[in-house]
Formats: C-alpha cells, structure tokens, sequence
C-alpha cells in the first residue's frame, strides 16, 4: 500500500530508525508528553497518524477532528504521548474545540508542542503561531503540506523562519511521510532539552497595553517564580478570562 | 497569605482592564497580525503561478453556483448510491450463501451432535449466529462501497462546499451552517453525526443539530429503503425502468429526510430554541487529490469495520431475543404472536401492521436487524412455509422470495411506502440515543431528541395511509 522508501534522512545513521517503535494507543509509562496544535485542515492528524501508527480519520474539511485524540511511539528508548488536539484558528475565543486546545496547551503541560502548519497559507497560520509561542517555551513549527507549497510555487527558507519564531521548523509532507523523520528527531532533541528555543514574544502592542500587560507580569513573576508565560496569563487576565482567574486561585496554573 | 497576594493581583488586572477598555483584543490581534506578516515578509516568496488557484476557483464556480451547486450535489448522491446498490449485490448474495445456507446446518449440525439441548442449538445457532451472520453479510458489502466513496469525497474537500451550498437554507430555518457538515456525517451514523456537532459553538444551534440528526439516512437503514425499493416500487414500472425507479425513491426518501431536518430546525427555532443565528467562518479548502488506495484501506479499517462490530454486538443478542419471544408461550401463543396481534390495529392505522412496530421495537439496538425480523415474524404469524423455523432469523435468497413472504403477509405497495418512510421517521437506535445523552448531559433532550421523529413518523404514515385509502 505505501512504499517504505527510505528518505536519505531515515537512512542516516543519526536518526537511528531502529530506535522508532510506533506504540499506537499504549499510552502508559511515557516519559514525555506531545501536544499537537495547529489550525483547522493542516494534516494534523495525518501527522498524528504518521508519528502513531495509528488511523484516526483524516478529512479535507476544517473542524473534523473534535475531541482529543491520544497515541504513542517509542523513539530511543523514550516514550512519548501524542495528543491531536482540535484544530483552531486562535486560542482567543470561547468554542468548545477552542477551549479544549487551549486548556491542553496551558495546563497539561505538554512537554513539547508540534504546531503545525499549511506552507502555503504560512501568513494566516502563523496567527495561532504566536499565540501557542506566548504560552510555551518548547515548541517545533511543523511545516506541513509542502507539497503543495511548492506546487503553488512558494518558497520558504525554513532557518530565515526558524530564527525570527526562534523555535525549530521542520518541512514536512505528512501524506507522504516526507520530513516525519526529521520532526522525530526534533521532537526528541527539544524533550531532550538538546535545542533550546528563544520564540518569538508578540511585540506590535500599543504601548499601554505592552505596560500593562508588563506590570501583571511581573507582579506574577514575583508571585510565582518557576512561571514561564505569565505575558499570556496577564494578556488574559486583561481579557477578563474566568477561568485563568479560577486556575490562578487554586494554583493550578503553576502546579 | 498566598492567597491574598494573587487576589492584589487579580484586583489590579481588573483595573488595568477598565484603563485599557475593550480594545485589547483588537489590539492584540492587530498586533499578531503586523508580527506574521512581517515574518512572512522575510521568509517567503511566492512564484507568479496562480493556475492551481484558478483551478480550484473554476471548480468552485460551478459545485457552489445557484444553479448548478445542488443538481451536482444530487447527482454525487446518486452515483455513490447506484455504485453501491449495484455494487453490494455480489458479495452480499456470496456471503449470504457461505454463513447462512453453508455455515449454519454445519453449525446446527454440530451442536445437536455435541448433545446441545434443542433449545440451546437454537438459541445460540436459529438467534445469535443468524443474527450475526445476516449482518455481515447485508452490511458489510454496502458499507465496503459507500464509507470509501464518502471518505475519497470528503478528502477530495466537497464536504465544505456542500455546506457553503446549503447555508442559506440552514440560516432560514434558524440553524448554523456548519450542521451540514454534521448532516452528511450522519448519512453514514447517526452517532458519529452528533459527536461531531461539536464543531457548532453555539449551544443552542448544537442541540438543534443534535436533535435532528437522526433525519439523515443512516447506513443501517439504507439496505431497508434498497430493498423495499427494488421489491415493491420497482414492480409498478416496466422492468426496464425498475432500477431507475427504485433509486429514485430511494434518493426521493433521503432528500425527504432533508425537508424533515429542515423542518424541525425551523420549527425548534421557533418555539423552544428561540434565538439569533450565528456567523462563522468556513474556510473552502483547497482541493486535494485524495490519496485513493491509503484512503480506501483507511476508511475500511476506521469506519466499515467499526461500524460493523457495533452492528454485531448488538446483533446478537437482539436475535437472541428474537428466538426467545417467538419460542417463549404464553397460553396458546407465542410472546411474539401476542404482541403482533395486540399491535395490529395500531398498526393498521398507520398502513403499517402489528409485525412492523414489533420488529422496530426489537429492532432499537441497532436498525440493521429490521427486514429479517420482519420476515421472521411474518411467516410465523401468518404460517405460510418457508424459512428456517420457528423463531429463526433469515434473509432468502432471492428478492422475489423475500417479495412472496411479504405479500403473504398482507403488504401491499403501501405498506412498503409506509415502512419506508417510518424507517425514515423513527427512533435513533440506542447507540445514538445514549450518544446525545453523553453529548447534552440532559435526559430532557434526549427524550426530546428519540420521541419527536417516531411522532413525526406516526403522523406521516397515519396522513399517507387515510389519504391513499380514500383514493386508491
């Protein structure tokens, strides 16, 4: 049915294809775990059925996947639980596919986030880009669809991109395995702490809200010195977010 | 302590935010778009060819064109349906003729020489086995054909222009748009249908959605509006028209679940779910050109085989029940003789008999098992031979087999429309009830979500039999 080439990555010694064991749902005893955003119709659960081994139904239509999905694979000896999170085009509003994306990302602590994008519409992923990078330090943009991308003629150079979101991009064609390697490799060296990410902090904001989202901050930080994205916590404490309040309360938030 | 610092902080978010007013989330989103397009700005450049767009825009222009947009829709519908009713015959009359006519005497055979009770051989090999067995092999072929048809469309990316189509009818009965989409799901399962109304942010467009899901057509009732189609409507045209006639009404039956869930939107929307229609985006995908053979073996894993082990659990013990009501007396008569007779006048009524509403109450757990119990109970009540025996589950051979025993029966042409259309308008089986239970967490609507299309279906068989008595 697929053709097992092997890419000229896969068969490098360096990826250490052995190492790769696609574990599909035996979610238990995992060392880490890997959320997986991106906006609605980017091959997110084709990327999810890539890295699992698993078959959660792919469809070209945007908002198909609703719930959680969760699944496994072994690279290295290490585990790691992939959770296909609902696609969404922010993590600003109040839908429940929306909530739950945003949820994961802030209080399941998700070791690293994969966010992956559509290549060729790179200008309105990035939105929901910027936003997962206000709330994580760990992250790997996966440049999904680049196929297509370069059907449509468009040309990406993924380290101007990867310097400027200061986090690692890894191109990939999930359909047909292209770059999945690659992205294991990747995942694996941030969980790893082996890259370290510097991404990207939103900066256009009017000056009094940057000011005032400055004086929450660092009220939090002083608060709560372990917290990594008090600017998201204090951007939505400024948008009156009920539950961030809540969260905040009984300490969930920095738990 | 703790405690009371982050309330200073909450207290000074809630300042900050009556100083900064509502623009911060324009603002913010002001912002994030000035970063990206900056971002883009430096990392992408763009090729002068645009003729993939241009295609795509091309075929958009005509699947979402005023006039064209629903006759192609239709069209689809049909083709996909003709692929698999012409296409489901050969392996199903196959797998008709290995599990039940090869398999079954092995299997009664064997249990009577282990020293089975007779009772328990019949139980376990006349109810659960020929359940089972007339499931697969009714089910399994149509589902082989139609969820891969489905799913290389929905990959294709025509789901959302189906809705972009549809909206405006949508907006007029008060229901969100995105419903289309949950719509078509349900023409595979009702189940997967209301688990994906998630997509609809509002609650109150959700339950709408919810509720009239079950209008959609499931794949456990297309073989019922196939068959009765071929054997009844099929007869009164000449035969070279018969398949063109039965396809139609079998699509005229699904396009009149279209009208229903319209209906009851609107209707909703007008009394009990009172409310504003929201706006939302949909994004029309780009078209992609499915990848057919990962697509097909995608689809038969996921769905077909899903779908069919659900349809066997709860086959098997819905036959069970079945030999149990026919073998278990009271008095003279069986359970099932007696239920049929106190069923009957209700039944008439409605241009339907006491056989039908027994077999679409034993029928709830999954709607796949109404013909054979029909014809079961039908060569009980009426004693005319055929069949296995008492109590026995079967699916004959040949349609006009099937066609003889129904007419013995009774069944006239309408009681065939009728059963058709209550097929249409009833009950969801109990996987999707419990699935609108698990997805409102409300037993009201839930209730409401199963009562209102057996009501529906009362009422519709009630009008169409006086009407057809008066004039027929």
């Amino acid at each position: 049915m697929e053709k097992n080439t092997k890419t000229a990555c896969e068969a490098c010694a360096h990826f250490n294809p052995e190492g790769l064991k696609k574990l599909g749902i035996k979610t238990d005893k995992i060392d880490f775990v890997i959320a997986l955003a991106g906006n609605p119709n980017t091959g997110k659960s084709t990327v999810f059925n890539a890295l699992t081994g698993l078959r959660q139904h792919t469809g070209n239509w945007p908002g198909k996947t609703v719930r959680r999905a969760e699944g496994a694979y072994e690279y290295n000896q290490q585990k790691y639980k992939m959770v296909d999170l609902p696609g969404t085009y922010s993590l600003l509003s109040t839908s429940e596919d929306e909530e739950v994306a945003r949820n994961f990302i802030l209080f399941g602590k998700p070791t690293v986030t994969v966010i992956v994008v559509d290549a060729s519409r790179l200008e309105r992923n990035l939105n929901l880009v910027l936003q997962i990078l206000e709330i994580t330090n760990k992250a790997v943009l996966c440049l999904n669809l680049m196929d297509e991308a370069e059907r449509n003629e468009i040309k990406i150079d993924t380290r101007i991109l990867a310097k400027d979101l200061g986090i690692p991009v890894v191109p990939t064609s999930a359909r047909s395995q292209k770059g999945i390697p690659e992205l294991i490799k990747t995942i694996s060296e941030l969980a790893n702490n082996k890259i370290q990410c510097k991404p990207h902090k939103i900066k256009n904001i009017p000056k009094n809200i940057e000011k005032a989202v400055q004086e929450i901050s660092t009220a939090l930080k002083k608060e709560f010195p372990t917290i990594t994205n008090s600017r998201w916590i204090a951007i939505r404490m400024l948008e009156g977010d009920t539950q961030i309040i809540e969260a905040l309360k009984t300490g969930e938030i920095v738990a | 302590m703790k405690t009371k610092k982050i309330d200073e902080i909450i207290a000074l978010s809630k300042e900050l935010r009556w100083q900064i007013g509502d623009e911060l989330h324009d603002n913010l989103a002001e912002g994030i778009y000035a970063d990206a397009s900056k971002i883009v700005e430096g990392a992408v450049t763009k090729g002068n060819n645009k003729s993939k767009f241009r295609i795509d825009a091309k075929i958009d222009k005509i699947v979402t064109s005023r006039i064209w947009g629903f006759p192609i829709m239709l069209f689809i519908l049909g083709v996909v349906l003709w692929l698999t009713i012409i296409g489901a015959n050969y392996p199903s009359s196959m797998l008709a003729e290995i599990l039940l006519d090869t398999f079954h005497p092995v299997l009664k055979n064997l249990g009577a020489n282990m020293g089975l009770p007779w009772w328990l051989n019949g139980f376990l090999f006349d109810g659960v086995y020929l359940a089972v067995a007339w499931v697969i092999a009714v089910m399994l072929p149509p589902m082989a054909i139609f969820f891969p048809l489905f799913t290389l469309l929905e990959d294709f990316g025509y789901l959302p222009r189906v809705a972009f189509n549809m909206d405006t009818l949508f907006k007029k009965s008060g229901a969100h748009g995105k419903q289309a989409l949950t719509m078509s799901m349900g023409f595979g399962c009702n189940a997967a249908g209301v688990v994906a109304t998630r997509i609809i942010d509002s609650p109150r467009e959700r339950l709408i959605a919810i509720i009239t899901n079950n209008f959609s057509l499931c794949n456990g009732r297309w073989p019922t509006q196939i068959l009765l189609a071929t054997i009844f409507i099929g007869a009164v045209v000449p035969q070279t028209y018969s398949s063109i006639a039965s396809l139609s009404a079998v699509i005229g039956i699904a396009v009149l679940g279209i009208f229903f869930m319209f209906f009851f939107s609107w209707a909703l929307t007008k009394t009990v779910l009172k409310g504003e229609v929201s706006t939302f985006n949909l994004e029309l995908p780009p078209y992609r050109p499915p990848v057919f053979w990962k697509t097909v073996y995608t689809s038969l894993i996921d769905r077909t085989l899903i779908v069919l082990w659900r349809a066997i659990v709860f086959a098997a013990p819905a036959g069970a029940v079945i030999w149990l009501i026919s073998n278990l007396y009271i008095g003279n008569e069986s359970i099932a003789a007696w239920t049929v007779h106190s069923l009957d006048g209700f039944g008439f009524l409605l241009g339907l008999n006491g056989v039908v509403l027994l077999a679409y109450i034993v029928a709830i757990p999954a709607n796949e098992i109404v013909i054979p119990t029909i014809l079961m109970l039908t060569v009980m009540v009426t004693g005319i031979p055929g069949g296995e025996g008492v109590g026995v589950m079967f699916e004959l051979d040949s349609i006009t087999a099937t066609a003889d025993i129904l007419k013995a029966g009774g069944w006239t042409l309408l009681t065939a429309v009728n059963v058709m259309l209550f097929s249409l308008l009833h009950n969801p089986c109990s996987t999707t009830i419990y699935t609108i239970y698990k997805e409102t967490n409300s037993v009201k609507w839930t209730v409401v979500a199963s009562i209102l299309p057996v009501i529906a279906g009362f009422i519709i068989t009630f009008l169409v039999a006086q009407v057809w008595r008066i004039f027929m």
